[in-house]
């Protein structure tokens, strides 16, 4: 579009109307009048296709003909929803049976925006979609529509007003539309979407059609299905038996006292977490957030270094997983360790109603927990150790809902018959153990019962023991492969649809027959040709996705020139393209054990991007020149054209390499690069790099076309695997102070900060009790040096598990913008090196991506898209990558232990055998102990139906060993021996594991 | 979150309801009507208001008022201070104390900000005014803020051309400055306050006949890539700001002709301007 410079002229009429006013109160207290111009216009268009009255450019989605879909309004009509809608009702916006032509009003955009950021994303993506008409409709700038203030208004009044007034001026705009057109046709009607009872009221007085959700589904095509979609409490009038009840919760306080709360300092804020091993019990780690207690210098938080705890229903007060609470913490004299038993939800809370909310059986297990942690907390003060700090949440300052996963409690409908079509209120169990379960009204529950579903969570009232929710939709059946994978991702927030048409055009128009164009083409300037270069990749067996490749050779003056050769993704991915964005949303490819979602087409990831052998592809290549100690002499980096000569597996290049008759040049580069990367790994050994063990598996699948796992592997580890990392490390950190030296404000950089030393404090008090050994923790070098001293003589496995549990007191890495950070906290603690960054995978990161645009401006060679200029944005994107990458690989992990349960399922298919498997004591309770298996990478809960001799100062259990021999005692890092089953949990339909000791002492009868 | 407003929706309306390139309402008020026209400046009997300014006008750019007052050319008040060949230009900035409100602390006379904001007019005037015709005088303009809401200096600039045009003081070209700022990849114009504090803006002051760029002031940092667009767009913008200032000043101009031709005798009444081309 030619860009029109134009002056918006001020009508000279009423400044009430052109100027917004408003009262503002600084930081200081200082009330400021502040006025805001609004101009008013009449080329604001209606989005309807037929009108001859408003011009506009874009593609207009609605059309007049549109089809009755329901049964109130023969003609068709386009429906307008209130602001309260899209907060409450956005499943039901969303779900594609509910196909009526939305319009939305700028007024409903942006109240949803100030209230709810995820919703307004929703209803944003759900305006983007192609599949469903949707027009908005700018009406408070154009003159017929825009409102005024009035005095004795109310903001909300008013916004419910101009919504009014705009559905009044469509139903006008649309009887001229039509008159203009063909007078025999029937208009289609405007109908007004709101549950809100005066709105409702009001419209009718001004003649405006408005009905409410429930009146309105109830009409349509299909409404059994979408009435399951309703929020609880959609209704009109079902309040009335809400008021009766009595309150389970105590009342949350409101938002004005939860701040003065918190300013006084009679409150803290934190995010809740809902504790993995205990569900009556969680922690909260109040965070520094509230700049007035920091300032006073009373640093509240800091008196708090450990979390505080909060026990029991009642003082957890409704809060769930991942919700900011503010909580109120108990004098000193209430404080208690950590609780040392073991609740399993499932057990605790079998026999609620679903119906009845205020059911009194069924709480005893829960009732007795309560009731002996009380009495713990009056007689054992002498003996409890550490107190931690207790409290009870007041408030709730933001939820965390989102849409959960969950399955259906078999127990808790009423009837079951298929047939049955009436509404029933039943329980849904999220597959997170951090959850509650959600009660909800469906009428298909019969059909849904060995379904995976979604459920969202409307409210959850003090009155009701439970949160309310609906159901979203049906993933497949429970157990089947399929729905679990999908639900992983549900759960997870991954991205799995295909990549839409939009994106499928941003590819080369030649597809699969893409090849480098021959010398002279535009692509090659610029360009290096190392396509006679000795280059090879090396990566895991069966990688499709290969982004990187190496080369080395000798240079004349006794120096070694070695190269990274990395696939050159910018090339094919521009910035602010469809392509760009949904990578940038998806942030990374995640990897389940038998799917990989890609965060590119595959097109380009296993394709073109992918630095196959004997194939011409382009590349990014960082190039050194490396003394034989592996000293930098000079390193260059340059976009170039490559042709590798062989795709390694780590297990072929290792062979290649030890094999001693081979002298060909190809294996000599190998071996010039092994010794590079010896010297390499050295280097960084020395300044204090840590070599952290996590526990990797592999899945070893029946044949390759099935997906049925047989067995379980450790990943091995060979030389070749560190010869790749040295090599990639150092491009990473080469190409982190290039970019940061050239654009100092917002490189793409990564870095990993130092643990508070607190996180290890556990740690090192059961290292002294157990072992008798120190762990220096004081710096990244030092931890490493003590890491390597703790070793057992006569567990070879110890050292491992030492690393395993430090690595979970680290914090975690994350990508950074360089100009937002100080510094000095650039560094990466693990890799011990003061600058980092992810350069090698950017076929499968997105960061990764936006150092290569980085990068090759640094070098001029392609201009710096002006996104990247910006602090704002490039921060914006990262912190999504971040969660993006936490997500990925939870979700791994997940999917890993889905396919070790089957692993175990199918060795061991009768239930009572079950798999025998080595064990450490990693965590001991008062009722259990928590188990890890190296060989599976699991970890598991040995739990007793009775208490036993428990003595927290030693991290020790003694167990009962059968009347005659004298009973047996475990501490962490005992080895035991578990007996894994997986056993289908009748009440949940969750597929668990169990384990049960086996040696020292059979625990089956504990 | 920065900002709960959007500076730019999907609409691509911005939050006062403009879209990317268009500027704010201009207004103008050129030489003030009530003030006497007499010219002979020595014979203080046929001058009743010898503190009279000689050209003034008042611009608004949407909610921002600025004014300014042209005194001269004169005797400089210091004889010390004259220069020989050409007239002494002198600005003094003043920000009237209930217009801040939105764009910070109340600033007296001697602030830093303000002094700069002076130091860039009068540079920017110091090459444009025919100093050469005026020797051994001096021309003594007062800039006053009445209101702020982005583009201060953009403001000032414009209402100083009008009132130098309003007084008759000879210049090359006239000079008209328009703001431009940059939000993610969208250039905007004309920006408001609120606007201003969420992006690099910069602001521009050219000769629309010569297309010269005289000032230049930005406080941001902006890729020399992305400068180039913004700074492209605002030249352009000038224009229109120009169109309008020069309809106003010939509208000035008829009506005051026609007051001299109304009036019986030719009685010295000065002469609105000599400026359009």
């Amino acid at each position: 579009m030619a860009t029109v410079i134009a002056m918006r002229k001020r009508p000279r009429g009423d400044p009430a109307l052109i100027q917004r006013k408003f009262f503002k109160k600084t930081a200081k207290g200082k009330v400021i009048k502040v006025l805001r111009e609004r101009y008013l216009r009449d080329d604001i268009p209606c989005g309807i296709n037929e009108c001859p009255y408003c011009i506009t450019q874009q593609s207009r989605p609605l059309s007049l003909a549109v089809a009755a879909r329901h049964s109130d309004y023969p003609a068709g009509h386009y429906v307008i929803p209130d602001t309260n809608i899209f907060l409450n009702q956005m499943d039901l916006m969303e779900s594609p049976l509910f196909d009526a032509p939305l319009i939305v009003l700028q007024t409903v955009l942006e109240e949803v925006r100030h209230r709810s950021i995820p919703l307004h994303n929703r209803l944003k993506s759900l305006l983007r979609s192609e599949d469903r008409p949707c027009f908005v409709f700018y009406n408070e700038y154009r003159e017929d529509t825009a409102v005024q203030r009035k005095d004795d208004e109310s903001p909300n009044d008013m916004n419910d007003r101009a919504i009014r007034s705009a559905v009044a001026w469509y139903r006008h705009h649309i009887g001229q539309i039509s008159s203009a057109r063909n007078k025999g046709q029937p208009v289609p009607r405007i109908v007004l979407l709101t549950d809100d009872v005066a709105n409702r009221r009001h419209a009718q007085t001004e003649g405006v059609e408005a009905v409410s959700v429930s009146h309105y589904v109830q009409g349509s095509k299909n409404s059994a299905l979408l009435l399951d979609l309703l929020a609880a409490g959609a209704g009109d009038g079902d309040q009335g038996d809400k008021a009766k009840s009595s309150a389970i919760y105590p009342e949350h306080m409101s938002s004005i006292m939860i701040n003065a709360g918190i300013k006084a300092g009679q409150l803290q804020q934190g995010h809740f977490n809902a504790n993995d091993y205990n569900y009556l019990e969680a922690s909260t780690a109040p965070q520094i957030y509230s700049t007035i207690d920091t300032f006073k210098g009373t640093v509240r938080v800091a008196a708090f270094p450990k979390p505080v705890l909060v026990v029991g229903r009642q003082n957890m007060n409704r809060a769930m997983h991942g919700d900011i609470v503010a909580i109120e913490v108990f004098p000193e004299t209430e404080w208690r360790s950590p609780a040392d038993a073991v609740v399993d939800q499932d057990e605790a809370l079998k026999n609620d109603d679903a119906d009845d909310t205020e059911a009194e059986g069924g709480d005893d297990l829960e009732a007795q927990e309560e009731a002996r942690i009380a009495t713990k907390l009056r007689d054992g003060s002498g003996k409890v150790k550490e107190e931690s700090p207790t409290g009870r949440i007041v408030g709730i300052i933001k939820r965390n809902w989102r849409t959960y996963v969950c399955h259906l409690d078999p127990a808790s409908l009423s009837s079951s018959s298929e047939t049955s079509t009436s509404v029933q209120a039943v329980f849904a169990i999220p597959t997170s153990a951090l959850l509650p379960r959600i009660r909800m009204r469906t009428r298909q529950a019969p059909q849904l019962l060995d379904q995976k579903i979604l459920v969202t969570i409307d409210r959850w009232d003090s009155t009701s023991r439970y949160p309310e929710g609906h159901f979203v939709r049906s993933l497949g059946k429970v157990g089947g492969k399929e729905a679990e994978q999908e639900a992983l991702l549900v759960e997870y927030g991954v991205a799995y649809g295909a990549f839409g048409k939009a994106i499928q055009d941003c590819l080369p128009p030649e597809g699969d027959s893409w090849v480098v164009p021959p010398k002279g083409h535009d692509i090659w300037k610029d360009r290096e040709d190392l396509r006679d270069v000795l280059i090879c990749s090396i990566d895991p067996p069966g990688c499709q996705d290969i982004d990187d490749a190496l080369h080395a050779r000798a240079l004349p003056n006794g120096n070694i020139e070695a190269g990274v050769h990395i696939a050159d993704v910018s090339h094919f991915v521009h910035a602010e393209t469809p392509m760009d964005s949904e990578a940038a949303a998806r942030g990374t490819t995640v990897y389940l054990v038998d799917k990989r979602i890609d965060m590119l087409p595959s097109l380009l990831g296993t394709n073109l991007c992918s630095l196959r052998p004997h194939v011409e592809r382009l590349a990014f290549s960082v190039i050194w020149e490396l003394t034989p100690e592996a000293k930098i002499v000079n390193v260059r980096f340059t976009k170039s054209v490559i042709a590798s000569k062989s795709a390694f597996t780590y297990e072929e290049a290792q062979i290649r390499k030890d094999d001693q008759s081979l002298k060909d040049p190809l294996t000599q580069s190998i071996r010039l690069l092994n010794s590079l990367a010896r010297n390499l790994r050295e280097g960084r050994m020395r300044a204090g790099a840590l070599n952290l063990a996590s526990p990797e598996v592999k899945i070893q699948m029946e044949s390759s076309e099935s997906s049925d796992p047989i067995d379980v592997k450790q990943k091995e580890q060979l030389e070749t695997n560190s010869l790749v990392e040295e090599f990639m490390l150092l491009a990473n950190i080469s190409v982190a102070k290039k970019i940061q030296e050239t654009f100092p404000l917002t490189a793409v950089l990564r870095r990993h900060m130092p643990p508070p030393t607190t996180n290890f404090e556990t740690l090192k008090d059961i290292l002294m009790k157990i072992k008798g050994l120190k762990l220096d923790v004081s710096s990244s070098g030092a931890l490493a040096s003590s890491l390597d001293l703790c070793v057992d003589s006569n567990e070879p496995a110890f050292n491992t598990l030492v690393r395993i549990m430090a690595t979970r007191c680290m914090l975690s890495a994350e990508y950074f913008c360089s100009g937002n950070v100080p510094r000095d906290t650039f560094g990466h603690y693990g890799l011990a090196s003061p600058i980092y960054t992810h350069f090698t995978s950017p076929i499968r990161r997105y960061a990764d991506v936006l150092v290569h645009r980085q990068l090759s401006a640094a070098i001029n060679h392609a201009p710096l898209h002006a996104s990247l200029h910006s602090k704002d944005y490039v921060e914006r994107i990262l912190n999504n990558v971040n969660r993006r990458h936490r997500m990925a690989q939870m979700a791994s992990r997940a999917s890993i232990e889905f396919y070790v349960g089957l692993a175990i399922q199918s060795r061991a298919p009768n239930e009572a055998g079950g798999v025998r498997e080595e064990a450490y004591v990693i965590r001991t309770f008062r009722n259990g102990i928590a188990v890890f298996v190296s060989r599976l990478g699991i970890e598991g809960l040995v739990t007793f139906k009775h208490e036993i001799e428990y003595d927290a100062e030693a991290y020790a259990v003694t167990l009962p060993n059968g009347k005659k021999q004298k009973p047996v005692s475990l501490a962490v890092f005992d080895k035991v021996t578990v007996k894994i089953t997986v056993e289908k949990d009748t009440t949940t339909q969750r597929g668990k594991v169990r384990m049960v000791l086996v040696s020292p002492v059979n625990s089956e009868a504990l | 979150m920065s900002s709960r407003v959007e500076i730019l929706n999907a609409g691509g309306y911005r939050s006062d309801g403009r879209t990317q390139y268009e500027l704010r309402s201009l207004e103008i008020i050129l030489g003030d009507s009530s003030r006497p026209r007499t010219i002979n400046l020595h014979d203080s009997a046929s001058n009743p208001h010898p503190n009279a300014p000689d050209g003034s006008a008042i611009v608004g750019h949407g909610l921002t008022v600025v004014s300014a007052r042209v005194f001269g050319p004169r005797e400089p008040l210091l004889r010390r201070e004259a220069i020989h060949d050409r007239a002494k230009l002198s600005v003094q900035v003043a920000m009237l104390p209930f217009s801040g409100g939105m764009a910070g602390r109340r600033r007296g006379r001697g602030d830093k900000r303000l002094l700069e904001l002076g130091a860039a007019i009068e540079s920017t005037f110091e090459s444009v005014v025919q100093t050469g015709l005026y020797p051994r005088s001096q021309i003594d303009i007062v800039v006053e803020i009445h209101q702020q809401d982005g583009g201060t200096l953009q403001a000032a600039i414009n209402s100083v051309t009008l009132a130098l045009t309003d007084a008759g003081v000879a210049m090359y070209d006239q000079v008209v400055a328009v703001s431009a700022g940059l939000h993610s990849t969208a250039v905007l114009l004309d920006l408001t306050h609120h606007e201003e504090n969420d992006m690099p803006h910069l602001t521009v002051a050219v000769m629309p006949r010569s297309g010269k760029v005289t000032l230049l002031n930005m406080e941001a940092r902006l890729h020399v890539t992305r400068f180039e667009a913004v700074f492209k767009i605002a030249c352009e913008a000038v224009t229109v700001i120009r169109d309008e200032m020069n309809s106003v000043i010939s509208k000035r101009t008829t009506s005051l002709v026609a007051s001299i031709s109304d009036s019986a005798g030719p009685r010295n009444l000065r002469a609105g301007n000599e400026m359009d081309e």
